[in-house]
C-alpha cells in the first residue's frame, strides 16, 4: 500500500469511531465539549503515535507470547505520561477530562492497531497508519464535540453563538447526547455511503464499511 | 500472529522485565519533571479560592490540627494533616478562616471552601473547588451567581429554604431541579462547622 493510503486509511475508509466503531466509550464520555475533544484527541493521538512507533521498532524483539503485556506496558507508559503532562500544563482540561486520561491505555482501538498493523510493519508504515488512525480519531472526536456543545451549550470553544434567548439543549451535554450524537453522524455517513454506492462511484472498502455498519 | 516459536521462559521473563524497568524509568522521570508545576497549579488554585472566600486578605496563614489546638507548625507523623487558613486584612487583625470540606454529593465528591468569621458567626464567601454534579441542574451549586452570592454575609450554621422563601440571614434559598446537590452543600458546612467551631474560638481568644 502505497504511503498517501497509510494516511488516508484511518481518517476516512477506516475512521476508527465512526466505521470501526472503536473507542467508542471515550467518544461518547468526553465529547460534552469541543475544548474537551480536542484535548482527548490530541493525548490519543500522542499515545498512539508513540505506542506505534515503539512497538514497530522493537517488533523482532518483543517475543510472540508475551506481546501482549509488552504492548499494554507500552500504551500505559505513554498515556501516564500524557495524564502527568496534561495536569502539569492545562490543569482546567485535566479537570475535565478526569479519568478518561487514564482510560485511553483500555481504548481497544490502540491495542488494535499495535495487534493488527504496527507488529508486522516497518517503522515508516506504522507510523503514517497511527498518525492518519490518530487523526481519524480526532476527527471523530470534533464533530461529536461541535455537534454537542452548540447545541447544548449554544456555544464554541466556549465563544457563545446565538445570544441570550437561545435555551441550551441540557440534554446534549448529559451522557444520552452523547448517544444522539454519534447515532446522528451514523446515520448521515451510511446514508451519504449508500448514496454514493447507489451511484456507483463507491469503493470496496467504503462499502464493506458500510454494510457493516448496517449490520 | 500465526505461528509463535519456541522462546525460553528465561527470555520472556528478561523482555517484560526490561521493558518494565525502562517503563518505570521515563515514568519516575516524567513524574519528577512535572511535580513542581502540579503542586504549583494546585497551590495557585487554593490561594485564589481562598482569596475569593476571605475576600481578598493582605495574608493569611495555613494551621493544622494539632493536640486539640490550631497550631502553625504541623502535628508530627500526621500525613496530610487537617487543616483551616486564617485571614488577615490590612490593619493585620483576622477577617475570617477558610475552611476546605468534602463529601459525596448527588454524582460523585463535592469539595467546596468557605469562609467563616468565627467571631461574628457569620459566612463570609462560598467557591465549589471540585464537583461533577448534573450539568445544568446540580452545577448550579457552583455555576449559579445567586445561590453562589447567598452565602457572602449568611448567618452560620445556614439553613436551606425553598427557592424565593428566604427571609432571615442565616437562610438560604435551595435551587430548584438541584434540591439535593443544594443540600449538599450546606451539610457540608454545617458538618465543617460543627467540627472546627470550638477549635476555630479557642483559637482567636488565645491569639488576642
Amino acid at each position: 500500500m502505497s504511503a498517501p493510503k497509510e494516511l488516508s486509511r484511518g481518517v476516512w475508509r477506516e475512521n476508527p469511531v465512526l466505521i470501526q466503531m472503536l473507542g467508542l466509550c471515550p467518544a461518547l464520555a468526553v465529547t460534552n465539549t469541543v475544548a474537551n475533544s480536542l484535548a482527548m484527541g490530541i493525548a490519543t493521538f500522542f499515545v498512539l503515535c508513540g505506542s506505534s512507533l515503539l512497538v514497530s521498532l522493537f517488533r523482532n524483539l518483543i517475543p510472540a507470547q508475551v506481546r501482549i503485556s509488552a504492548y499494554i506496558l507500552i500504551i500505559a507508559t505513554f498515556v501516564s505520561i500524557a495524564d502527568l503532562s496534561l495536569e502539569a500544563l492545562v490543569p482546567t482540561v485535566h479537570k475535565a477530562l478526569g479519568a478518561f486520561i487514564a482510560l485511553i491505555v483500555v481504548n481497544c482501538m490502540i491495542l488494535g492497531r499495535q495487534e493488527a498493523f504496527a507488529s508486522r510493519n516497518r517503522v515508516g508504515p506504522a507510523l503514517l497508519d497511527a498518525v492518519g488512525t490518530g487523526a481519524g480519531f480526532m476527527i471523530a472526536l470534533l464533530l461529536m464535540g461541535s455537534l454537542r456543545e452548540i447545541l447544548g451549550a449554544g456555544s464554541f470553544l466556549g465563544v457563545p453563538l446565538f445570544g441570550e434567548s437561545f435555551e441550551p439543549w441540557i440534554i446534549m451535554i448529559l451522557p444520552p447526547g452523547g448517544f444522539f450524537t454519534l447515532g446522528f453522524w451514523l446515520l448521515l455517513l451510511a446514508w451519504l455511503h449508500k448514496r454514493r454506492a447507489a451511484r456507483g462511484g463507491e469503493t470496496a472498502g467504503g462499502e464493506a464499511g458500510a454494510a457493516r455498519r448496517v449490520a | 500472529m500465526t505461528e509463535a516459536p519456541q522462546v525460553s521462559p528465561l527470555r520472556l521473563v528478561a523482555t517484560l522485565a526490561i521493558a518494565g524497568s525502562v517503563a518505570g524509568l521515563a515514568l519516575v522521570s516524567v513524574f519528577e519533571a512535572t511535580l513542581p508545576r502540579i503542586q504549583a497549579h494546585k497551590q495557585a488554585a487554593l490561594e485564589r479560592a481562598i482569596g475569593e472566600v476571605l475576600h481578598a486578605p493582605a495574608r493569611f496563614e495555613t494551621l493544622y490540627e494539632r493536640d486539640g489546638g490550631l497550631s502553625p507548625e504541623p502535628p508530627a507523623g500526621v500525613k496530610d494533616p487537617e487543616r483551616v487558613y486564617l485571614g488577615f486584612g490590612e490593619d493585620g487583625r483576622p477577617v475570617g478562616f477558610a475552611i476546605v470540606a468534602a463529601d459525596p454529593g448527588f454524582q460523585d465528591t463535592i469539595r467546596l471552601i468557605f469562609g467563616y468569621d468565627a467571631g461574628k458567626k457569620t459566612l463570609l464567601g462560598m467557591r465549589v473547588l471540585e464537583s461533577k454534579e448534573t450539568p445544568g441542574l446540580g452545577d448550579k451549586i457552583e455555576k449559579d451567581d445567586k445561590f453562589v452570592k447567598q452565602f457572602d454575609g449568611a448567618g452560620a450554621p445556614p439553613v436551606g429554604v425553598r427557592a424565593g422563601t428566604k427571609s432571615k440571614p442565616e437562610e438560604i434559598d435551595m435551587i430548584t431541579g438541584a434540591t439535593i446537590s443544594s443540600k449538599a452543600v450546606l451539610k457540608l458546612i454545617d458538618g465543617a462547622i460543627d467540627q472546627w467551631k470550638p477549635l476555630l474560638e479557642a483559637h482567636l481568644k488565645e491569639t488576642q
